[in-house]
């Protein structure tokens, strides 16, 4: 049971109709580990992810979390068992407060009954309070603490970013997914970003799968590279290791500039 | 912050309090006369509707635009109830709400599940097949209608309206109420997040149902008699203009349209002809000049809040 990985992606993929989008993906994550996924633009890799949080339920092949299988299991219930993600174009709720969109993440682990919350009952008042020290725990953890009360879509563009990481936490992950961290980020945003992934790692005891176009970023944190293209993995390995593969350099740069860099 | 909401409380309920007897002690004396006290009770009925069509379209985002099909279901098993089982009122009230959540919610299982432009036809479809049911049975008078006593009073709607109000503001202000908002600000994230999308929507929309049905059980025994050409989709349009006039997500927002509309449409009751050009007249004004309503998504408390906050900095 020791060895058993936290997650196990056993030759899943989906088609919409004819097309293949992902097919024969595999994937074997263990615990604390930090895992980077690249490929070209629309190698598949955010399709990976929708199929990991259960938007898309796999025509092929088996998710297991921790030994459970995921397939078909709807995304709330996904995100019970312990996955949870960022989106690649942020998907904050604009109109609450950033206290209310991490308060809303810490929504399953409460208790409090709807009939409780209406009559006013003490575990109402209880129940909210235990979320609202939780979120603001959070907050502080990100920096966040002092816009606590700002709506979300009024936030800068780096904060929001932040905010749905700390969003995504809020849910209780035992893995989480980010997709395109770094995206829109300056060089020292980045930065930031990159200890703040591994701060949370360790304070949290996460696993982390991320999905990364800034190199740099990959290259700097991740432990293990899967490469995705059209679909299929082309490479798994260290990142000195995805580095100098052929296939890799081929699926970035194309076949004429690899030959090229031979000659 | 907790004691704050509480002291928001107790205002509440001691201006509930205040209105309620200023309007008695009015009528008792005569200041106002019977057809006024009609007009408030019907005001009552309407902001309970805005109130309850609110939480649907407000909070959680589904564009319902069925609720005369529970409005008509509350005043039908209501008006059963008092005339023909003879059971008092108050039953008759809370089984008309009862009976309309349950249809809520087998409306609203299927019809939930779709979105947007899509949600609203097929509410409004709904609406219209409850209609045409009531029409069909002759034991509730088919198209003549059904005689029902007149049973509604001024404290009865008051204390209807107290308890919606209470109930929908303490639902919206809890972590139940904030999956529903998630819910209308980006269904893809609530459902990353962990809320059960399906079941809040269909909760608020049973919960928005029951209160329709209350709403309906005050009516249908405020005007002797209730035909089914009452519940048309225009009475449905009635109540969607008072939520989206106040400002779609804003409770205060619908309970001042309701107030205002149902004033300004019972003044112009004198100028038939007139009536209802005037009526859109200030429709289409308010959507060009406010076009998110007159309160936006803000609550009238907010207002005070911001004044205060600049007075103590």
């Amino acid at each position: 049971m020791e060895n058993q990985p936290l997650l196990k992606v056993n030759q899943a993929g989906i088609s919409f109709g004819g097309l293949k989008a992902v097919s024969g993906f595999d994937l074997e994550i263990h615990q604390g580990e930090l895992i980077g996924l690249i490929g070209p633009n629309g190698a598949g890799k955010t399709t990976s992810f929708n199929l990991l949080t259960g938007v898309y339920v796999p025509t092929e092949g088996d998710i297991f979390l921790e030994g459970v299988r995921l397939n078909g299991l709807p995304p709330y219930q996904v995100t019970r068992k312990g996955i949870s993600r960022t989106f690649q174009n942020i998907r904050l709720f604009n109109d609450l407060s950033v206290l209310d969109n991490v308060k809303v993440a810490n929504h399953s682990r409460a208790k409090h009954s709807m009939l409780s919350s209406i009559l006013r009952l003490p575990s109402h008042f209880n129940g909210e309070k235990e979320m609202e020290d939780k979120s603001i725990e959070l907050l502080r953890i990100f920096q966040l603490e002092h816009v606590k009360g700002e709506l979300a879509k009024n936030l800068p563009y780096g904060q929001q970013r932040r905010l749905e990481i700390a969003r995504a936490l809020a849910a209780g992950p035992k893995l989480l997914l980010l997709d395109e961290p770094a995206a829109g980020m300056n060089p020292q945003e980045t930065h930031d970003l990159m200890e703040l992934i591994r701060f949370i790692r360790e304070k949290f005891d996460l696993t982390i799968l991320l999905i990364e176009h800034d190199m740099n970023l990959v290259m700097g944190i991740c432990e293990r590279i899967y490469v995705l293209d059209h679909g299929q993995l082309i490479a798994e390995g260290l990142p000195e290791e995805i580095r100098s593969n052929p296939k890799v350099i081929e699926a970035y740069l194309g076949e004429e500039v690899s030959s090229d860099a031979q000659g | 912050m907790n004691t704050k909401k509480i002291k928001g409380f107790w205002l509440f309920v001691i201006l509930s309090i205040i209105v309620y007897f200023a309007v008695q002690m009015a009528a008792n004396t005569g200041m106002i006369n019977n057809y006024h006290v009609n007009t408030l009770v019907y005001i009552c009925i309407n902001i309970i509707l805005a109130v309850s069509l609110h939480l649907v379209i407000g909070i959680t985002g589904q564009f319902s635009i069925g609720h005369a099909g529970f409005l008509a279901v509350g005043a039908y098993i209501s008006a059963i109830v008092t005339m023909k089982l003879s059971l008092p009122f108050p039953i008759a009230l809370i089984i008309g709400g009862i009976v309309a959540a349950l249809t809520g919610l087998i409306v609203g299982i299927p019809s939930l599940r779709l979105r947007g432009d899509y949600l609203a036809i097929a509410t409004l479809g709904f609406a219209e097949i409850i209609r045409i049911i009531f029409l069909n049975i002759d034991a509730v008078g088919g198209a003549a209608g059904m005689q029902v006593t007149k049973m509604t009073t001024w404290t009865s709607a008051f204390i209807c309206l107290f308890i919606t109000v209470l109930v929908i503001v303490n639902f919206t202000n809890s972590r139940h109420g904030r999956a529903c908002i998630s819910i209308r600000e980006n269904e893809i994230a609530a459902d990353a997040m962990g809320i059960n999308t399906t079941y809040y929507k269909v909760a608020a929309f049973a919960i928005g149902s029951f209160f329709a049905g209350i709403a309906g059980g005050l009516y249908a025994h405020n005007f002797y008699i209730i035909q089914p050409v009452q519940f048309g989709f225009l009475k449905s349009f009635d109540i969607l203009i008072f939520v989206v006039l106040g400002g779609l997500g804003s409770l205060s927002g619908a309970v001042i349209s309701a107030i205002l509309l149902t004033i300004i449409s019972t003044f112009l009751q004198s100028y038939p002809e007139t009536r209802m050009i005037i009526y859109s007249a200030v429709l289409i004004l308010v959507m060009l000049y406010r076009p998110q309503g007159l309160l936006g998504t803000k609550e009238i408390t907010d207002l005070f809040k911001r004044k205060s906050v600049k007075g103590g900095s």
